[in-house]
């Protein structure tokens, strides 16, 4: 089959690679009908995330049609088609039992766990085409993928629902799903959320679903900030161009946010003396994570207000104010998506037309075009915010059809 | 001392002839080096104080540890490395005499009753489906087992051991017996944790890697670091237990295997799962 391949830093290529096999009991083999490159996808490619190897597969968004099962997922039948949780989880466990799937004990290897488990202190589940700390799960870029505990984690799409609305279930969507509930949102909130990229697009989307009054979008680039602004309704803030903060201030009778969401993570950008300063310290290692939009957000939320984090963290931040947290007794929440709690809840909406994630696709490019996808991606170029891969087609991504939908509610 | 765990080294009548009353448990350098290391103390520190430069103060700096050294018959060094020349006669029923081997402990909660745990434990011809470097445990009756480790080069460790402390769905204590090429002796205890949560499971093993070749394979056998090779084998019997197979990404695909037939590869390979029935 054909696979999207990592073969160092910046370096991605799609080649042949054997068709995956059953290795387990609960496995199942997909074929794949879309699948999509996400902004955590880029920390690899720009090797911030350790533990890849030279022709790991990647991608852990995706879905497709099932073509073969093990003999433990009776659920499951080839034709079937389903959208699949980017984390592995067991279904088994005190976690999974718990309705936390993204910290699955038995999920991740025995290897990757113990890695995890004595830099963090304990292991999180697996994750498709996410590193070997993670697994070293062959992902989802490809023709066919490996499913484990298939039982468990792929759901049925429902009847009338194209790829391109469901796709988003296996993370994005939830994620910022997740991040938004995770702001415990009251009727009428303010909510501000660091980073329009597609989960900050659905933190945005999902805060209004939740009840809030007026969600900000804190970002840099103008066709982010105008999407969140026509297709999420938020209010725009471009941080090169005004300081956000005050802002924030200035429009909430400077009380600040309700809660804040960053939804930017290790990669952040920022403006000025303290941006070389993680850039400088990033590049030699002495921290591994650039913490502008947490930064931020400790410093805009309101006292007794919410931090919610779906942005990705690896490692080691400083200049932490933590002081500020304390003195404004702020909550925090973060961590993975436990995609499989949302997925069912999330679709139904999706069918009932409370919302349409297709709004946040840019373009749909063939697999076979990925490496270029990934290039336009880094750079947001384009007008890039989401890119769709499909394996089956061969258009070039300028004249494929890119989704007519426009706003995430109409 | 937790002589429940049926693995320490209990000093026992017997044993306290005039050479092992001597050896307190500090004592881990025999008595000719510790002369030898007196002898070594006075030289440097002369040397050191006839100099009147930093390298002056490193040899006095030396000489005063080996002086501490030969007096108290103690080395951090010896210690951090596992060495012990100190002379002992340990009695017929101690594998891995005290003070001597590395120890390994570690912990980790199941959900599944201790009962169940300890079933599979105390078959222990089940424990190489999660211990990887195990190559087979075959009983020889009903307390005696005999081990082969997987080794590089053809190289082969086998021992027989006994199980010494049986209490059913508490623990299980054993040691090699006397011959074994890798001394070793260890202990598993389940314990019901709170909430609901299952069984917390601890294991404390030693093992006493002899040098030479063998030692050099043993080394390698066990990893660079024991500790991270009991914990992946915890790892993988609890995923076995709770979820009924051992995470694995062994056969997939990958661009490193271009032209690879993995159909044909997961016939012959034992890590493939999918037609294994193991009904734990």
């Amino acid at each position: 089959m054909r696979a999207l391949c990592w073969n160092g830093p910046r370096n991605v290529n799609v080649e042949r690679v054997p068709d995956p096999i059953l290795i387990n009991p609960r496995d199942a083999i997909i074929k794949v009908t879309s699948t999509a490159i996400c902004g955590s996808d880029l920390h690899l490619y720009n090797n911030f995330i350790p533990g890849l190897k030279p022709g790991d597969i990647l991608g852990h968004e995706f879905m497709g049609e099932v073509v073969e099962v093990g003999r433990g997922v009776p659920n499951l039948k080839a034709g079937h088609r389903v959208v699949i949780p980017f984390a592995i989880a067991c279904g088994q466990c005190y976690y999974c039992k718990h309705d936390l799937w993204s910290l699955c004990d038995n999920s991740n290897t025995a290897e990757g766990s113990a890695i995890l488990d004595s830099a963090y202190g304990a292991a999180g589940g697996g994750l498709f085409g996410y590193s070997h700390l993670y697994g070293g799960y062959a992902g989802g870029q490809a023709e066919y993928v490996r499913v484990p505990f298939a039982d468990v984690g792929p759901v049925r799409v429902l009847e009338g629902l194209t790829d391109e609305q469901v796709l988003f279930l296996t993370d994005i969507f939830p994620t910022g799903y997740q991040a938004a509930e995770n702001c415990n949102i009251k009727p009428g909130d303010t909510v501000a959320v660091w980073g329009c990229g597609p989960v900050g697009l659905f933190a945005i989307a999902s805060a209004y679903l939740l009840g809030a009054g007026q969600v900000f979008a804190i970002d840099r680039i103008p066709e982010r900030l105008q999407k969140a602004e026509s297709a999420c309704r938020a209010i725009p803030i471009n941080y090169e161009k005004e300081d956000a903060i005050a802002v924030l201030k200035d429009k909430t009778g400077g009380r600040g946010p309700d809660s804040v969401i960053d939804a930017v993570g290790m990669e952040a950008h920022a403006t000025g003396l303290p941006g070389f300063y993680d850039r400088g310290k990033q590049a030699v290692r002495i921290e591994t994570d650039r913490p502008h939009a947490l930064r931020a957000a400790i410093q805009a939320c309101r006292k007794g207000g919410t931090v919610s984090i779906p942005g990705v963290y690896g490692g080691i931040i400083d200049t932490f104010n933590i002081g500020a947290a304390f003195a404004k007794g702020l909550t925090f929440k973060m961590g993975q998506t436990h995609v499989h709690r949302y997925i069912q809840p999330l679709m139904e909406r999706i069918q009932r037309g409370d919302i349409d994630p297709s709004f946040v696709i840019t373009h749909i490019w063939p697999l076979d075009d990925a490496p270029q996808a990934y290039r336009t991606f880094k750079a947001r170029a384009n007008g890039a915010i989401k890119f769709v891969l499909k394996p089956e087609s061969r258009t070039p991504p300028e004249t494929a059809a890119i989704t007519d939908r426009t706003g995430a509610f109409n | 001392m937790n002589q429940a765990n049926g693995m320490y080294y209990q000093p026992r009548r017997s044993d306290t002839s005039p050479e092992n009353f001597n050896a307190s448990p500090n004592i881990n350098i025999s008595q000719p080096e510790r002369n030898l290391s007196l002898l070594g103390a006075a030289g440097t520190i002369a040397a050191g104080l006839r100099r009147r430069d930093p390298l002056g103060v490193l040899l006095v700096a030396l000489g005063s540890y080996l002086g501490y050294r030969g007096l108290t018959g103690h080395c951090y060094v010896s210690e951090a490395r596992g060495v012990n020349t100190a002379k002992r006669e340990p009695g017929k029923q101690v594998s891995v005499p005290h003070q001597q081997g590395i120890r390994v402990d570690k912990s980790i909660t199941i959900n599944r009753s201790a009962d169940d745990l300890y079933a599979f434990w105390r078959n222990l011809t089940n424990l190489p489906r999660v211990m990887y470097h195990l190559e087979s445990v075959t009983m020889l009756d009903g307390n005696r087992s005999h081990w082969v480790t997987k080794a590089p080069a053809g190289l082969k460790v086998e021992w027989d051991a006994e199980i010494i402390n049986d209490v059913p769905g508490e623990r299980i204590g054993w040691r090699s017996l006397e011959g074994a090429s890798v001394p070793n002796a260890g202990a598993v205890i389940f314990r019901r944790a709170p909430q609901e949560q299952g069984t917390e499971l601890q294991i404390s093993l030693k093992y006493d890697p002899p040098g030479g070749a063998i030692g050099a394979a043993v080394a390698r056998l066990f990893g660079e670091d024991p500790a991270l090779q009991i914990q992946e084998d915890l790892f993988r019997f609890r995923q076995l237990i709770e979820a009924g197979e051992i995470a694995s990404t062994a056969g997939q695909s990958s661009g490193r295997a271009k032209n690879a037939d993995l159909r044909e590869q997961a016939a012959t390979d034992p890590n493939n799962q999918v037609n294994q029935t193991w009904g734990v």
